[in-house]
């Protein structure tokens, strides 16, 4: 009897979990092919570029500014004891590329950004606002989801290469006024082992964070039921699945990378 | 004309509509009563097809929208109006940018045409001056009115009303009642009414449908709903709290 209710239980949650993927994959090729179709509304494009991109600056640079300070602090340690210190800007430089910048900014946006969205859309569903735009002949995935979606996918990258630079000084402030390694030396190793290859594989991961946070978020808004618990819950919802999802796919690419580039 | 064959509609497990059957004349105002959670707001979506129904059909001047793609779906709508329960305007624009949604997204019109139309649209609705205020600004019985400026200005043959008078005091209510009456008889359309207001009801309409367990189970002008003999009808629209609805439910039920 037991086993048969967890063998249920097992199977509904199963089933949740393939409607949800579905769902998320159906809105993801809806958005692409809606982006495609004019008009393009731009006026709506560049509102939301302002709000993803431009007011969540402060918070990025904050972040990979203290992030490249404690990466520089943190490798001093060890460094130190085997006189390695002037490797410390290199290493600040590749992780901040390859790996922190992108995803640290991917997580804050997808805490400040992917949040607001869900509560939005969750909020205007539950009070009818997606209904109406239907019945006013309105895609609701071209009118919400569009702007969005692309201002996520444009502004995600550039967020990550102005966090990449910063938490470079960081390392730098670190390396150049506490650890006393010469200014040109710390610039020369950082700009040395950097490959273009570095760049592209931190931006390339940045587009894929930006999708997952514009479709998760707005799929969680669509699906939203039951006033201001549920846009409380989808929120919550929204922005958990959309932190896993970042960090399993930046595991994913780096070995794919790791594979790849041997 | 608007005919509903057979509409059934399952949500989670619960079936909401069994089989509803109703035929609605061009021109006239259908009222559709019942109790809270029956189902009437799902048949209303049910018109203008964000719903569609497990099994049925929807005709629209004989067309089945129920076999619809989007697109046809979308320009058919353009000849709806909908008012909703708690007006759903788009708080993120103004009340000129609201009422003239459909204008701005949907048709060349150039924008002074356009403010004309919603000035005029707002008119009608008794609202002057409202036009770049935010919904969040205005009260609950002002956000109905805007609601019904948005969905008369795309000058729509069928205009569907989702409890209209629901949460407005009883002034109000009234005011609301005169303009359902008034647009209909200036616009010449076709308008659906869903309420459980029976003062409202016998005040706007020339027919009215009592939908009760998914299905219609009466219908008739507001004189023989008056005087029906069926006994659910009758406990409906005296407001009884005991008899044949009631009977065998929780307490905590009827409340």
């Amino acid at each position: 009897m037991n086993h048969e209710y967890i063998y249920k239980r097992f199977l509904a949650r199963l089933a949740s979990l393939l409607h949800y993927t579905g769902g998320v994959v159906v809105l993801f090729l809806e958005a692409v092919f809606w982006a495609f179709i004019p008009p393009y509304r731009k006026r709506q494009i560049i509102e939301q570029m302002y709000k993803v991109g431009v007011n969540s600056l402060p918070i990025v640079l904050l972040t990979s500014l203290f992030t490249g300070m404690v990466l520089a602090l943190q490798s001093a340690y060890q460094m130190q004891r085997i006189s390695a210190q002037m490797y410390i800007a290199s290493l600040v430089a590749l992780s901040m590329m390859r790996e922190l910048g992108p995803v640290l900014t991917a997580l804050v946006v997808a805490g400040r950004v992917g949040a607001a969205i869900t509560a939005e859309l969750g909020t205007m569903k539950v009070t009818e606002q997606i209904d109406a735009l239907e019945t006013l002949a309105t895609n609701p995935v071209k009118y919400l989801v569009v702007p969005r979606f692309a201002a996520l996918v444009i502004m995600l990258p550039l967020l990550t290469v102005y966090a990449v630079f910063i938490g470079i000084i960081g390392g730098y402030i670190v390396g150049v006024f506490k650890l006393h390694i010469g200014s040109s030396m710390y610039i020369n190793m950082t700009t040395n082992p950097l490959g273009i290859k570095d760049l592209y594989t931190g931006l390339l991961k940045s587009v894929v964070f930006a999708i997952i946070i514009a479709i998760v978020s707005c799929y969680d808004g669509f699906r939203t039921s039951g006033g201001a618990e549920g846009v409380g819950r989808s929120t919550t919802h929204s922005v958990v699945t959309s932190f896993i999802l970042i960090i399993a796919a930046d595991c994913l690419f780096t070995a794919l990378f790791y594979f790849i580039g041997r | 004309m608007i005919d509903a064959i057979n509409l059934c509609k399952t949500f989670s497990g619960k079936q909401v509509l069994k089989g509803l059957n109703l035929m609605i004349d061009t021109g006239i105002t259908q009222v559709i009563i019942g109790r809270s959670g029956c189902g009437k707001s799902v048949f209303l979506k049910h018109i203008i097809g964000i719903v569609r129904p497990d099994s049925g059909q929807v005709i629209i001047d004989g067309k089945d929208i129920t076999k619809m793609t989007s697109k046809e779906l979308n320009k058919l709508r353009l000849s709806f109006g909908m008012l909703f329960q708690a007006a759903a305007l788009f708080d993120s624009l103004t009340v000129a940018e609201n009422v003239g949604f459909n204008l701005i997204e949907h048709t060349d019109l150039d924008k002074i045409t356009i403010y004309k139309r919603v000035k005029e649209a707002l008119s009608l609705v008794g609202l002057y001056g409202a036009e770049d205020l935010m919904p969040s600004e205005l009260s609950g019985g002002m956000q109905k009115r805007v609601g019904l400026a948005r969905a008369i200005c795309i000058r729509p043959k069928i205009i569907l009303y989702d409890e209209p008078t629901t949460g407005v005091d009883p002034i109000m209510a009234d005011a609301i009642n005169d303009l359902i009456r008034m647009l209909h008889d200036r616009l010449e359309v076709t308008s659906v009414v869903v309420t459980h207001d029976m003062v409202s009801a016998y005040k706007i309409a020339s027919d009215i449908a009592m939908l009760y367990d998914g299905r219609i189970i009466q219908r008739g002008s507001p004189e023989e709903i008056k005087n029906t003999n069926d006994p659910i009808v009758k406990q409906f629209i005296s407001g009884a709290s005991k008899g044949p609805i009631t009977d065998g439910q929780h307490s905590d039920h009827k409340i």
